[in-house]
């Protein structure tokens, strides 16, 4: 199946331009069919691949097939071809399953949708440029990927395209990302002049074959480090990018599942991860890295505790999350926060599901505070959620736990400010814990707080919805077990081993004794269950609470609310000056008054000066003749000085 | 005679025939006249593509060389050839036309006129790509605006003939420029071996050979003749300001080959001209001249974003993308200059593509305010998804074409100085903004203005115009090879060419004596 790996990426693409083109003539079962089948065949295409693999020695990875020259000009040469090693077999592996679960619950949630086979060509398009970027063997095929799945997020986002919010937040997402990719292309740049090549293993075993203590060399390596991590703050929505992503929920909740939470907001920290040859040799992006995902970590989660739209909670939850696979990463552990996206994947598309599930049962209300008490009507997407709720809290036994207690660790052993960045993570922790059981709680428990004026028929959602949240409740309980710490196995997380990214990392981690392993993860048990405990306590105990302490700490609430005001300081230190410069300054002042002026200005002199000239030819012949006297007499003048 | 050596004449002079033909046409047969204006441009795109078929991509010099004497006493020569550089943009001109011609099916006012100044048109573009004596440069470049004047003149909008005017007067003052630049290097060449003669060829041979040689001063003011008059032709800031004027008051068939063919001239005639006959000042300023591109690339990109006129907003971008195609020119790199040749045309293909959308509809509804429009994809879903392909082509969204040129300039001017490319890489960021926020206002949301609601889809001759453009759109993104391959030899020559000449390394040009 390795010599069909073409045919991963391929296969949606086919199904995007079939539905693309003739969707509007095929019904919709076939649409659905299509689309769902195209990412059915990939990703029964993945798995044998990847089970190929996983027979092959260690000697014969990765697989590498070149298929084409893309672009050759000069010394400069990019091929499209693509890679299959053990990291990017996960990741289409998370890609395609996930994916393909999305698809057959989108079928039924956009079955009333006029734009269903629209949405179906976007989505099977995604999944092609999402394989692309985790499958291409050199960083500009990557970028092929990495922008195709920012123009999908676009299309998708604003899908529902008579809405001007929708809109706004299509082309706020691709803007925001455009910035991002400003760096990215600028580290393919240097990448490229410093080693004379963008394909993956000619860039790493160069870096990995330069002397590590020349200063230059670490100066142009943190350049590029950061610059590709500018790229990943915008696709990754962390500090200063992150501001799209709340924004991006306009979009089907399918959409928020599969893009903005599971797989395409991960390629950062995917990408992060590839270049783990490159981020090792440049301690000082390390350090960035681990800085920026703590500080967004933190405050996403903080902004998530008051939000009452059931998707905007996710959706900081995914910022704050993304933010500790970066931690991760900054770490050294670039496994980890692999192994991170991979839990995180399950649980976040689940309860992402979950919520859209709640939509389409309430008929569209997406305010928690009108719900409550659903896990009547609607058991099994109480069930599931619960279930996506614990593993996303990091209770223990559940994947999110393993996940997040290997990040922790990691960071404790980190030579960078570790034991700092350790405990913000275990507060992060404890406030994600927080908020999503208050999500929970308001969502299904206590008594119903909308009016059958509101909603007419709350109820469950069909099978096809519901089967995938089951199979994804199902991996996020057993997708931890990949990496059961060495405390309790004596020997490495089975995930750090097969990945195997960066320099054996963590070194202090190997000499740790198992008493700290084991405080460290009571630490982080403690802190998921104080979380639980306090929304317990404000919800479900004392309900008057909330509004007490919303009201005794009302400045700090409101920053809150308002998302630290940040989307109003941007406008208005970024964009309104740009536009009012643009238009008052540049357009109506340099182009209009300047240059025109100045050309204008040329032409009315020329026609002024004629018009007094003209006054000259008067027809009247003495008047000549005296003129040509006149100049005669300059002349002689002239010779006789 | 062998055909290789009629070729290049038969593509250029066919329309001219073809222009002549059509004065034998009764004046109010429009559906006779404009089929064989377009039966000519297609059949002028057909023999092009001999040029292309045959074109031998290792051999460096020019090819389809035809060389007669033209006015011997006075050394001039009908000396025509192209090489690895022209080869596509004479395509580029023969495929537009076609597609112009198409979408000028509207026009009945006046069409004979029309449809012949087009085809006339069409010989002074070919020619321009495809003269090898200067003297005959010069004649094509200057009888490519008579044309072009009338169409803008006579069928353009409410302020044609200011901005006809405009459009003459700033392409006259560099021509003129340049003619006394050509007349000063003939005599120059001429007292120097003996031969007074415009060949291209023979001047440059000499100036590399050194058998004649420019005084530093004499050639600073013939390099800033010629610069001038593809600065402005370009047009490069600050001497854009005739083109937002002349696009908005064309046709749309005018606009479609004013910035499809028209403007490369100027970058072409940057690097057939400039470049190697005045290697050192090109050098010497190129550090300036990259200056005004990167102020081009922001400057045009922002002014393009607060247009109010979809035409105008078009129009500004166009000066953003040529300060590219002039940024990779003046980074003297392989990859620089083919990415400048590439993403010539990629703007041709693309903002033709894009000013055949604006003009669609406008001919439903007679204006190009975006404000008037919104909502339009609820009317026009082809419409909307074939403006969308075309906007993500000229934003430069990888796997289309217009990333493939915008990247290489980007690599070269890199591997020059990392702080320009920051500079112009910003125009990545700025390009997204101003067609996406276009798009959104014009083709999403609801229709609200009623004049909206009536609207129908592209039809089929509609169809066929944009269907050309969107197969080259991808085919340029995916599979570049077959675009990049046959200029490399021309381009690696160029480029010897330029470092030989100027006797050293390429970067160590601030050194030069003065």
């Amino acid at each position: 199946m390795v010599s069909f790996l073409w045919l991963i990426p391929l296969l949606p693409l086919a199904g995007a331009v079939i539905n693309g083109v003739f969707g509007k003539r095929l019904s919709r079962g076939v649409i659905g069919f299509i689309a769902s089948g195209s990412v059915a065949l990939s990703f029964a295409i993945s798995l044998t691949a990847f089970l190929q693999m996983l027979q092959l020695p260690e000697s014969e990875l990765p697989i590498v097939r070149n298929y084409f020259t893309w672009i050759q000009a000069g010394s400069f040469q990019a091929s499209v071809g693509l890679l299959l090693d053990h990291l990017s077999g996960l990741m289409i592996l998370i890609v395609t399953g996930v994916g393909l679960l999305i698809h057959v619950y989108s079928t039924a949630y956009m079955h009333d949708d006029p734009g269903f086979y629209r949405f179906f060509a976007y989505l099977n398009l995604f999944m092609f440029s999402m394989l692309t970027l985790v499958l291409a063997n050199n960083y500009l095929l990557m970028f092929v990927g990495w922008e195709g799945v920012g123009l999908c997020s676009y299309l998708l986002i604003g899908f529902w395209f008579k809405k001007q919010s929708a809109t706004d937040a299509g082309k706020k997402a691709f803007i925001v990302n455009r910035v991002g990719d400003f760096g990215f292309i600028l580290a393919a740049l240097l990448i490229f002049w410093t080693f004379k090549s963008v394909d993956y293993q000619q860039v790493f075993s160069a870096a990995a074959a330069m002397p590590a203590d020349q200063l230059g060399m670490i100066g142009t390596l943190t350049a590029i480090c950061l610059l590709m991590f500018v790229g990943a703050t915008g696709k990754s929505a962390q500090i200063p990018l992150y501001v799209w992503l709340p924004d991006a929920m306009e979009g089907p909740t399918p959409v928020s599942a599969l893009i903005h939470a599971a797989t395409m907001v991960t390629a950062g920290v995917y990408m992060v991860a590839r270049s783990a040859v490159l981020f090792d040799r440049a301690p000082g992006a390390l350090l960035v890295v681990a800085v920026i995902g703590a500080a967004t970590s933190l405050i996403a989660a903080s902004i998530a505790l008051v939000q009452t739209d059931i998707k905007k909670v996710l959706a900081y939850s995914t910022v704050s999350q993304l933010g500790y696979m970066f931690l991760a990463c900054g770490a050294g552990a670039y496994a980890a926060g692999v192994f991170h996206l991979m839990t995180h994947a399950f649980f976040k598309a689940l309860l992402f599901l979950g919520a859209g599930s709640v939509i389409h049962g309430m008929g569209g209300i997406q305010d928690i505070d009108k719900m409550g008490g659903l896990r009547k009507e609607m058991p099994w997407t109480f069930r599931t959620f619960l279930i996506g709720t614990l593993a996303i809290a990091g209770i223990p036994g559940l994947a999110g736990f393993f996940s997040k207690d290997m990040i922790l660790a990691a960071t404790w052993h980190s030579p960078n400010f570790g034991k700092v960045l350790w405990a913000i993570g275990l507060f992060v922790a404890g406030m994600t814990s927080f908020y999503m059981f208050r999500l929970l709680i308001l969502t299904f428990t206590g008594r119903p707080r909308y009016t059958h004026h509101d909603v007419h028929h709350v109820h469950e959602s069909p099978a096809p919805m519901l089967i995938p949240l089951i199979v994804l409740a199902f991996f996020s309980v057993i997708a931890g077990y990949v990496g059961i710490p060495p405390a309790l196995t004596g020997h490495h997380e089975a995930i750090a081993e097969f990945l195997n990214l960066g320099t054996p990392a963590a070194e202090g981690a190997e000499h740790a004794s198992v008493a700290l392993e084991w405080m460290l993860m009571s630490a982080s048990i403690l802190a998921a269950g104080i979380g639980a405990f306090l929304a317990y306590l404000l919800y479900v105990l004392r309900p008057e609470l909330p509004a007490r302490v919303s009201s005794s700490a009302a400045a700090l609430y409101s920053i809150l609310t308002n998302k630290y005001y940040v989307d109003e300081i941007y406008n208005a230190v970024v964009i309104a000056p740009i536009v009012v410069t643009a238009r008052q300054f540049l357009w109506r002042f340099v182009d209009a008054a300047i240059i025109d002026g100045a050309i204008n200005g040329i032409g009315q002199s020329v026609r002024s000066s004629a018009n007094t000239l003209r006054h000259l030819q008067t027809g009247n012949v003495r008047a000549y003749a005296g003129w040509i006297l006149f100049g005669s007499i300059l002349i002689v003048a002239w010779f006789l000085r | 005679m062998d055909f290789d050596k009629l070729i290049l004449t038969l593509v250029t002079f066919t329309p001219a025939v073809g222009a002549i033909a059509l004065l034998l046409f009764s004046r109010g047969n429009v559906k006779a006249i404009r089929a064989f204006a377009l039966a000519v441009a297609l059949i002028t795109f057909i023999f092009s593509l001999h040029l292309i078929v045959h074109f031998d991509s290792a051999k460096s010099g020019f090819q389809f060389l035809v060389n007669v004497p033209w006015i011997p006493s006075a050394g001039i020569d009908y000396h025509m050839g192209i090489d690895g550089i022209s080869v596509y943009l004479v395509l580029l001109a023969t495929i537009l036309m076609p597609l112009a011609i198409l979408a000028s099916w509207s026009i009945r006012d006046r069409a004979k006129e029309y449809f012949v100044f087009m085809l006339l048109l069409e010989t002074g573009m070919v020619g321009v790509f495809s003269a090898l004596d200067l003297f005959l440069f010069y004649i094509f470049w200057e009888v490519m605006l008579i044309p072009m004047y009338f169409l803008i003149g006579v069928w353009g909008g409410e302020r044609r003939i200011y901005a006809a005017m405009k459009f003459v007067l700033f392409t006259l003052i560099g021509g003129v420029l340049m003619l006394v630049a050509i007349l000063a290097l003939y005599f120059s060449h001429g007292n120097a071996t003996g031969e007074f003669t415009f060949s291209y060829p023979a001047i440059l041979g000499a100036l590399t050979e050194k058998a004649f040689v420019l005084a530093p001063r004499a050639e600073l003011l013939l390099f800033l003749a010629f610069f001038l008059a593809f600065a402005i032709k370009v047009p490069l800031f600050p001497f854009h300001t005739w083109l937002p004027d002349a696009h908005v008051e064309a046709p749309t068939a005018g606009s479609v080959l004013l910035a499809g063919v028209l403007l490369k001239m100027g970058t072409y005639g940057l690097l057939r001209f400039s470049l190697p006959l005045f290697p050192n000042m090109s050098h010497l300023l190129a550090p300036l001249i990259s200056l005004l591109a990167i102020i081009g690339i922001i400057y045009g990109a922002l002014v393009a974003m607060v247009q109010p006129d979809m035409k105008k907003l078009v129009a500004y971008s166009s000066v953003s993308h040529l300060g590219f195609i002039v940024l990779g020119i003046f980074s003297f790199t392989a990859e620089g200059i083919e990415g400048a040749v590439y993403q010539m045309l990629n703007h041709g293909v693309s903002t033709g593509a894009l000013f055949l959308l604006v003009g669609m509809i406008y001919e439903r509804r007679h204006t190009r305010m975006i404000a008037e429009f919104g909502g339009i994809a609820n009317r026009m879903p082809v419409y909307a998804a074939v403006f969308l392909i075309v906007t993500l082509s000229s934003i430069g969204l990888p796997g289309l074409n217009g990333f493939v040129g915008e990247f290489l300039v980007l690599l070269g001017t890199f591997g020059v100085s990392p702080a320009r490319a920051a500079f112009a890489a910003t125009g990545v960021i700025l390009s997204a903004v101003y067609m996406l926020w276009m798009y959104q206002r014009v083709i999403w949301g609801e229709v609200t203005n009623p004049h909206n609601e009536s609207l129908t889809d592209i039809n089929t001759r509609e169809r066929l115009t944009l269907v050309p453009l969107l197969l080259l759109i991808v085919w340029m993104g995916v599979y570049s090879s077959p675009f990049l391959r046959p200029m490399d030899t021309s381009v690696t020559n160029l480029l010897n060419r330029v470092q030989n000449s100027q006797g050293g390394d390429v970067r160590t040009v601030e050194k030069l004596p003065r």
